[in-house]
C-alpha cells in the first residue's frame, strides 16, 4: 500500500505539471521541491551512493537470506506485576507507596462496585430493570487506572468500566437512575442500562457499538494537545472490540497524529462466548502496539498497583511527549457477559471458580491491607454492611421515582427542535390523549 | 480502492480543464488536451458526450461586501479560510488535504494556518469521521474531508450510530455539533461506479445529522459556513463537476445562508420543479425549454438542505402550481424524491392535478461508458413535464 501511495503522489505531480505547462514551468519545480522536503522529514537523508535501501516506506537494512519474521506467541510480552496473589510486594522499588487513605479508598470503591453489581444483577433477574452487566473480576483495572489519572482527563469507555465512574465519585443514585431510566437520569432515560455518562466527571457517555470510541478518543486527545492544557485521554475497550476496524483506525491515527492518549485494553479472555484463540492468533493486543509505533505494556489486571503504576507512567509520558500508550491488562471475566447470557454454556465452572477464589483483584488488595494492619475482619464486616445499606437505599429510591417526561423522546435529536419533530410530538400527544388507557402514562412525569 | 482512486484523479483533472475551457469534455489523454482544447481532432468514437448542464451564475450578491470571481473549489477554500481565521480551535483533516487536496479545495491553508490545523490523516474513512467526532466532543471545530462521497460508507457506522446520536443518547451531556464532513459528490462525466455517487438518501433516513448540497460557488460558501457554525453534525456534499465549471462573483468576507431553507430560483404557475446540486442547472434549462416549446411556466426550487428539509416552501409552491417534478441523479428506489413525493401528496392532495413525477437515476450502479444514458438529463425531465401537463 505504501508504495502504491508513493506512485500516486508522483503521478499527481506529473498531472499538475502538465496542467501548468502552457503558462510556466516554475510551479512544477516548487511542487517537486515541496515533495522532496516532505520526504526528508519522514525518512533519512537521501543518499544514493550508499548501498542501503532507499524505500520511503521503511527504514531498514538489506538482508541476503530469505527469512520470514516469526510471531512470538509462545513466550509473549511479559505480564508486569507489583504484588503476588497474597498481596506481598515483590520488588520494593516498584511499590507505588500509596498512603493508607488512598489504598482504603481504592478498596472501598472496588467493593462498593461489587456490592452494586450484586444488587443490580439480582434486580434484573427479578425483572425490575431490563438489563445489566457486572464488573466481577475487573474491578482492579478500573480503580487502579482511574486512580492514576487526573480528574480532568477525559474517559472514553466500552461498558465494563463502571469502577472508573465510581472512583471519580459518581453517586450511587445516578448509577441507579440510569439503570432504572427514571427522571433523575442524566441521559433522560434514552439508553439501555449501564450506558453511563457524566460531563462533570469527564466520562463520555457509553454507547453500544463496539470500538467506535477508539478513534473518537484519538480526536479528543488531538484537540487537547492543541489546547495545551495538560489533559490526557484514556480509552478503554475489551480484547474482542480490538478486532473491530475502528481499533485499527484509532491506534494508527493516534500514532501518526501524536495524540496524548492511553489505550487501555481489558483482556478478560472472552468476547461473550468467543475465547481469545478465536479472536486473534498474535500475542494478544499488547503485541500490536509496536506495529503502530506505539509504546506498549502488559500488566496483571488483578494487581491494582501494577495497573496503577503502568497508567501513571503512561499518563505522564503521553502528556509530556504527545504520544499514545497501550496498556493491555490481563484479567478474567468472572461474571456472565451480561444478564442476557449464561456463560456456563461455553466455559467450565472450575475455571470461573479459580479466578473468583484464588486470583481476584479485591482479595489481593485485601491481603495487602491485612499485611499492613490497615484492615481488620471487623472493618470488613462493618464496611460490607454499610455499603450494602447505601446501595439498597439508592436502589429503593430509584425504583420509586417516576420515569422522565415523555416529551424528552423528541428533544436533543438536534440541538434545536425541528418543525418536523414538533409536528410528530403534537401528533403523538393527540393520539395518546385519545387512547390513554393503552399507554403507561401514569408512570411518567407530567 | 486506492488504485481506482488514483486512476480517477488523473481523469477528473482532465475533465475539469476542459470544463474551464469551454464546458465541453474533450478526448482522453493529457497530450490531446494540450494540443486541441476544443477536441476538434478527436475521432468520432473517441468523442465525449457534451456536458449535460450549463452553469448559470446567480445575480452578484451585494449585501456581504466585496466579491471576487471564484469557482466552486475556490469558494470552498474561501469558506475554510474564513473559518480558520476566526475560530482558533478549527482544524481541517482528511486524505491528502495538506498539499491542497486532490480537488484543490484546501490549497494554501496549511501554509497560512499551520501543520497542526490542516493535516493529512491515514487512509481510513472510519478513522477520519471517528477522529472528527472526538475533536468535536472535546469542544473544537472539526472539518473532515472524505475524498469522494463514494468512500463515505466505511464511516457509515460512525456517522449513523455515533455522530447522529451523540447528543440524544447522552441527554445533551455530550455532542459533536462542531463536526462538519465535506465530500465531493455527484456525477463527473466519467467517474463510473465509485466517483459518481449521490448517497444523500442513505443519510436522509438518519435523525440527528444535517445534509446540505449547494448548486454554486456563492451557495457553497454560505451553506458551508452555516454547516460549520451549526451546532449539529453536518454532511456537506460538493458537486465535483462544478468545482471548476461553476464560476461567479463570491463575497470574500464570511456570510451564511440558512440551512433547512429551500431557495425559489424562479417563480412559475404551472409546474413546480425541485432539485439540488448540479441538477438545479439541468432543471433551469428544462424550465426554459418548457416555456419556449410548451408555453409552460415552471417554478424552480433548489432544496439545498436534504435533512431536515424545507417542506413548507415546497408544499406552498405545489399548492399554487398543482404539479410537481422532482429530479435527482441518485437511483429512484429509496431516493430522496420518494420522501418529498409522499409528503407533498399527503399535504397537497386536494391541489394535485397530476401524479407527482420523479426523474432520477436508474436502479443500477452508476456506469462508466453509459453515463449519458443513465443520468436524468434535461430531455428526460422535459418529457416528464410534457406528460404531466397533458395528464
Amino acid at each position: 500500500m505504501a508504495t502504491v501511495r508513493g506512485v500516486r503522489r508522483l503521478f499527481r505531480i506529473g498531472c499538475y505539471a502538465t496542467r501548468q505547462n502552457p503558462t510556466s514551468t516554475a510551479p512544477r519545480f516548487l511542487q517537486q521541491r515541496e515533495f522532496r522536503v516532505n520526504g526528508v522529514h519522514r525518512q533519512e537523508p537521501f543518499d544514493s551512493s550508499v548501498e542501503k535501501p532507499q524505500f520511503p516506506g521503511a527504514s531498514a537494512e538489506f538482508i541476503e537470506q530469505l527469512e520470514f519474521i516469526k510471531p512470538n506467541v509462545i513466550a509473549g510480552i511479559p505480564v508486569y506485576r507489583v504484588m503476588d496473589r497474597q498481596g506481598q510486594i515483590i520488588n520494593p522499588s516498584e511499590d507505588p507507596q500509596l498512603s493508607k487513605e488512598a489504598v482504603l479508598n481504592m478498596y472501598q470503591k472496588m467493593t462498593l462496585l461489587n456490592t452494586m453489581d450484586r444488587i443490580l444483577y439480582e434486580s434484573q433477574r427479578q425483572g425490575r430493570i431490563s438489563f445489566y452487566m457486572t464488573n466481577y473480576g475487573e474491578e482492579g483495572t478500573h480503580i487502579g487506572s482511574a486512580a492514576a489519572l487526573d480528574p480532568s482527563d477525559l474517559v472514553f469507555g466500552q461498558y465494563r468500566e463502571a469502577g472508573v465512574l465510581m472512583y471519580r465519585g459518581f453517586p450511587l443514585d445516578m448509577f441507579m437512575a440510569q439503570c432504572y431510566a427514571n427522571c433523575d437520569d442524566l441521559g433522560k432515560g434514552r439508553q439501555m442500562p449501564v450506558h453511563y455518562g457524566s460531563k462533570d466527571l469527564n466520562f463520555v457517555t457509553i454507547s453500544s457499538p463496539l470500538a467506535t470510541q477508539i478513534p473518537q478518543a484519538a480526536g479528543a486527545a488531538y484537540a487537547f494537545k492543541r489546547e495545551n492544557t495538560n489533559r490526557a485521554v484514556i480509552c478503554y475497550f475489551g480484547e474482542g472490540a480490538a478486532s473491530e476496524g475502528d481499533a485499527h483506525a484509532g491506534f494508527n491515527f493516534s500514532a501518526t497524529l501524536e495524540c496524548p492518549l492511553i489505550f487501555f485494553c481489558r483482556n478478560n479472555g472472552y468476547a461473550i462466548s468467543t475465547p481469545t484463540n478465536e479472536q486473534y492468533r498474535g500475542d494478544g493486543i499488547a503485541a500490536r502496539g509496536p506495529g503502530y509505533g506505539m509504546m506498549s505494556i502488559r500488566v496483571d489486571g488483578n494487581d491494582v498497583f501494577a495497573v496503577y503504576n503502568a497508567t501513571k507512567e503512561a499518563r505522564r509520558r503521553a502528556v509530556a511527549e504527545n504520544q499514545p500508550f497501550l496498556i493491555e491488562a490481563m484479567t478474567y471475566r468472572i461474571g456472565h457477559h451480561s444478564t442476557s447470557d449464561d456463560s456456563s454454556a461455553y466455559r467450565s465452572v472450575d475455571e470461573v471458580n479459580y479466578w473468583d477464589k484464588q486470583d481476584h483483584p479485591i482479595s489481593r488488595l485485601r491481603h495487602y491491607m491485612n499485611a499492613h494492619s490497615w484492615w481488620s475482619e471487623e472493618d470488613e464486616r462493618a464496611w460490607r454492611k454499610k455499603s450494602r445499606k447505601m446501595v439498597m437505599e439508592a436502589f429503593e429510591k430509584a425504583e420509586r421515582r417516576l420515569k422522565p417526561k415523555v416529551d424528552l423522546l423528541f428533544s436533543d435529536v438536534y440541538q434545536e427542535m425541528t418543525p418536523n419533530l414538533e409536528k410528530q410530538k403534537d401528533a403523538m400527544w393527540k393520539h395518546v390523549q385519545q387512547y390513554k388507557e393503552h399507554y403507561p402514562v401514569d408512570l411518567f412525569e407530567k | 480502492m486506492a488504485a481506482a482512486r488514483f486512476l480517477l484523479r488523473s481523469a477528473s483533472s482532465k475533465g475539469a480543464i476542459s470544463n474551464v475551457n469551454g464546458g465541453v469534455h474533450s478526448c482522453l489523454g493529457i497530450t490531446l488536451v494540450k494540443l486541441s482544447p476544443g477536441g476538434t481532432s478527436c475521432s468520432r468514437t473517441q468523442r465525449r458526450h457534451n456536458s449535460h448542464f450549463t452553469f448559470q451564475p446567480d445575480p452578484v450578491p451585494t449585501q456581504y461586501g466585496p466579491t471576487t470571481k471564484m469557482n466552486l473549489f475556490q469558494s470552498v477554500t474561501s469558506a475554510l479560510d474564513n473559518t480558520l481565521a476566526t475560530d482558533p480551535t478549527a482544524v481541517i483533516f482528511g486524505e491528502d488535504v495538506a498539499f491542497g487536496g486532490v480537488f484543490r479545495c484546501t490549497v494554501g491553508l496549511r501554509d497560512k494556518y499551520g501543520k497542526d490545523r490542516v493535516f493529512n490523516t491515514p487512509l481510513c474513512e472510519q478513522g477520519i469521521v471517528g477522529f472528527g467526532i472526538g475533536v468535536a466532543v472535546a469542544g473544537a471545530t472539526a472539518i473532515a474531508e472524505i475524498q469522494f462521497a463514494d468512500y463515505i460508507y466505511p464511516a457509515f457506522d460512525q456517522i449513523v450510530n455515533e455522530a447522529a446520536k451523540y447528543r440524544y443518547r447522552s441527554g445533551n451531556l455530550f455532542d459533536c455539533g462542531n463536526l462538519t464532513i465535506r465530500a465531493p459528490w455527484g456525477c463527473v462525466g466519467h467517474g463510473s461506479l465509485y466517483h459518481s455517487q449521490s448517497p444523500e438518501a442513505f443519510f436522509a433516513h438518519c435523525p440527528g445529522i444535517k445534509i446540505v448540497i449547494p448548486r454554486s460557488p456563492v451557495q457553497a460558501k454560505g451553506l458551508l459556513l452555516s454547516c460549520i457554525a451549526d451546532q449539529n453534525p453536518c454532511i456537506f456534499f460538493e458537486p465535483k463537476i462544478l468545482y471548476r465549471a461553476a464560476v461567479e462573483q463570491v463575497p470574500t468576507e464570511p456570510y451564511t445562508i440558512p440551512l433547512s431553507q429551500a431557495d425559489v430560483l424562479q417563480e412559475g404557475s404551472d409546474v413546480t420543479l425541485v432539485a439540488w446540486g448540479t441538477q438545479v442547472h439541468v432543471m433551469r434549462e428544462v424550465a426554459n425549454m418548457a416555456q419556449e416549446k410548451l408555453g409552460i411556466s415552471c417554478e424552480l426550487i433548489d432544496l439545498q438542505t436534504i435533512l431536515p428539509w424545507d417542506t413548507e416552501t415546497v408544499c406552498k409552491s405545489v399548492v399554487k402550481t398543482g404539479r410537481l417534478l422532482i429530479s435527482h441523479e441518485a437511483p429512484i428506489t429509496g431516493g430522496f424524491a420518494a420522501e418529498i413525493s409522499s409528503t407533498v401528496q399527503e399535504e397537497c392532495f386536494l391541489n394535485l392535478e397530476a401524479p407527482i413525477a420523479r426523474v432520477c437515476g436508474y436502479d443500477t450502479p452508476f456506469p462508466h461508458i453509459f453515463e449519458p444514458f443513465y443520468i436524468p438529463d434535461k430531455w428526460k425531465c422535459f418529457d416528464a413535464v410534457k406528460r404531466m401537463i397533458n395528464y
